[in-house]
């Protein structure tokens, strides 16, 4: 689950990692009204969207980036009225960009330097990491293909937290003043205990500065959790955005089902995530371009597949729909009565492409054939791609 | 022979009395798999599809002699699981489970190190030696006996690979599902060695996915460490970057985790790729020729 960043601040500041004063503004007027009260001569105005790149994203059809400085609050009003309500294309929204429905107003500092920091787990060492960098505020991947030798990091244990000699160690190959080692030691041991105690699976400080007194401030704020922990953080649960999410997607999750959609003319069904991926694989190979990933898990009932197909079927742009299953745990039978079921209750408006195989797949196939719902039915994968590309492009 | 798992190896599984434990531990029976108990703690005593349950799995290992079990406790509980396990020396420890936390994870993870145990998973459809063995969820007649060691980190896919093999009459010697989640107890490494120290493994077949850098660490493994034919295919070849795909580990982040930077990687180390999933099976076959000339 991805939050805003102003959210990811207030998380912050209650841990005690320290970030700077800041409203949240869903208006102009409340915009104007932050700044006044925030009381600095100058504030950032930033777009609150699910995605990264805001400083160097532009709203559609316009010259305003997605981060602005606001020196007066008429200031902050023109800034914020010119990015709620609009479109904001960043690297990371894609061409279709994210509607901005709220931005945060925010004090500024004096910036001495600007450096790099993250949290997440690092899978080869099988524990949480922090890395850092001097190169703050830039592209962070092309630091790490460009300069790795940039790029330091810290493994830690989850229940010990990240040793104050660690920080200095970082500290000190950031080339941090001795003056602010000890700024440094509570800024990442707090950031490294949030990280653990929040269950986060990235939390990412980018840039990190410090400030002309010598003290470390989190500028910016990204943080996603781990889905499989928030059952033990329901407060967390009440800041999930969902106008940020598709609404497919949640639909999706909702059902059971794990779904994402994709931009190309091919719906796929599928059952088993490395199945899901593959197939999607397959459509592409032969020339097709899937229309989403779609997963329906192994213990997917009739009314699970059914809604699989309606949220399918509510792309516009699905020209035809391809169904794989191997049967292990999900039975073929299973499956082929909810393709039946779906059949009457949905009413398939596209070519279905059905290729079946493993648990009681002859069963299944039977029922297909019984009920005179049109279907085509393939042999192998090779086959069923071929088919539904044809399908799709007829 | 095969690796991990054979006729001889006692499997209890923890969470027998749940009706997923249940359900698979009556699979694996049917396959001919030496089970030989459950755990599920207050419940010791009773008895499941004939096997005794216990309390805790030292009681379980004591009674029974177990050395492997398989894992099905809900994921909130199922790092405990995986810790009494190891505490009880269980060698095999197959953690099926789906959903568990990674810091729960990231908490079991020196545990097992610095144990003598083994950890298979989490999140993954277990380990099979066809014929012999299966501790997991997969589908046991699409398997047939053989010397094609076969592993992955996703089950269905697994299936798709192991059905191809078997049509094209090339068997299996063992199977092993690594699990689809950021950190697993086994790596396509650990297992690669497996596989080449086992004298009835001939050739091997890998499916990896997006996400993570384990298969680029398994090719430069099998560079310089494996002399046997080895296939791959990686899944998600047209994922788009930053949208998780299903598995909690399949996500290209950070420019990280490409399928692309995976089979340059692969096709380094001269392992023969397949091109689509439909080509797994002979892209083996393509591999095991190419070793013979």
């Amino acid at each position: 689950m991805k939050i805003h960043e102003f959210q990811a601040k207030d998380l912050l500041r209650a841990a005690g990692v320290p970030v700077l004063a800041g409203r949240v503004a869903r208006s102009p007027a409340e915009a104007a009204a932050a700044f006044t009260a925030l009381g600095t001569p100058v504030c950032a105005v930033k777009a609150q969207i699910h995605a990264g790149g805001r400083g160097k994203g532009k709203v559609q059809g316009g010259d305003q980036r997605g981060v602005e400085l606001a020196k007066s609050a008429p200031d902050a009003e023109r800034i914020a009225k010119g990015l709620l309500g609009n479109t904001l294309v960043t690297i990371q929204t894609g061409p279709e960009g994210q509607v901005v429905r709220q931005v945060f107003v925010e004090s500024g500092c004096a910036i001495e330097r600007e450096l790099y920091c993250a949290v997440l787990v690092d899978r080869r060492v099988g524990s949480p990491v922090l890395i850092a960098s001097t190169a703050g505020g830039m592209d962070i991947e092309e630091v790490a293909a460009k300069t790795p030798e940039l790029i330091l990091s810290e493994p830690f244990d989850p229940d010990r937290g990240l040793g104050a000699y660690q920080a200095r160690v970082l500290a000190s190959k950031l080339g941090l003043p001795t003056a602010s080692w000890r700024h440094a030691e509570t800024f990442f041991r707090r950031l490294c205990r949030a990280f653990v105690d929040l269950d986060a699976s990235l939390l990412e400080i980018n840039p990190l500065v410090l400030t002309k007194d010598g003290s470390l401030v989190a500028l910016d704020a990204k943080m996603t959790f781990d889905d499989n922990a928030l059952f033990r953080h329901p407060a967390l649960a009440a800041l999930r955005d969902e106008a940020e999410e598709d609404p497919s997607e949640t639909r999706a999750a909702a059902a059971g089902l794990s779904y994402v959609k994709l931009s190309g003319t091919i719906g796929c069904l599928v059952n088993g995530a490395g199945l899901a991926m593959s197939t999607m694989d397959l459509v592409k190979y032969h020339g097709g371009e899937p229309a989403n990933f779609l997963d329906v898990g192994g213990g997917a009932d009739v009314k699970a597949v059914t809604e699989a197909f309606r949220i399918i079927l509510s792309d516009p742009h699905v020209k035809a729909i391809l169904v794989n299953i191997f049967g292990g745990i999900m039975r073929c039978t299973t499956i082929a009565t909810a393709l039946v079921e779906a059949s009457k209750t949905v009413g398939f408006t596209v070519p279905l492409v059905v290729r079946l195989e493993g648990t009681e797949v002859e069963e299944g196939k039977k029922i297909l054939a019984a009920s005179g719902a049109k279907i085509i039915t393939a042999d192998g994968l090779t086959d069923a791609a071929q088919k539904v590309v044809a399908a799709s492009k007829a | 022979m095969s690796i991990l798992v054979n006729r001889d190896t006692r499997v209890i599984c923890q969470g027998i009395t749940g009706k997923v434990g249940e359900f698979h531990t009556r699979g694996c029976l049917a396959y001919g798999t030496r089970m030989v108990g459950g755990v599920t703690p207050g419940k010791g005593g009773e008895t499941i599809a004939d096997l005794p349950v216990f309390n805790t799995v030292a009681e379980a290992r004591d009674a029974t002699g177990a050395n492997a079990t398989m894992i099905f406790v809900p994921p909130a509980f199922a790092a405990d699981a995986i810790l009494e396990a190891v505490a009880a020396g269980i060698e095999l420890v197959i953690a099926i489970t789906e959903g568990i936390p990674v810091m729960d994870m990231a908490r079991v993870m020196p545990v097992v190190h610095a144990s003598k145990s083994r950890l298979i998973g989490p999140n993954c459809p277990g380990v099979i030696t066809p014929g012999q063995c299966k501790i997991g969820i997969m589908p046991g007649y699409i398997h047939t006996p053989g010397h094609v060691g076969v592993m992955s980190r996703s089950g269905t896919l697994t299936y798709e690979a192991v059905w191809q093999l078997t049509q094209l009459g090339h068997g299996q010697s063992t199977c092993v599902g690594l699990g689809g989640d950021p950190l697993v107890g086994s790596s396509f490494i650990d297992i690669l060695a497996l596989f080449q120290a086992d004298p009835d493994t001939h050739a091997i077949l890998m499916m990896g996915e997006i996400g993570g850098s384990a298969e680029e660490e398994a090719a430069d493994y099998v560079k310089h460490h494996v002399t046997k034919p080895v296939a791959a295919f990686i899944a998600g070849q047209t994922a788009p970057p930053g949208k998780r795909m299903g598995h909690a580990g399949a996500i290209i982040s950070g420019g990280k985790g490409t399928a692309e930077a995976k089979l340059e990687a692969l096709r380094d180390a001269g392992i023969e790729v397949a091109e689509s999933p439909a080509d797994m099976g002979a892209a083996l076959v393509r591999a095991v020729e190419k070793s013979r000339s």
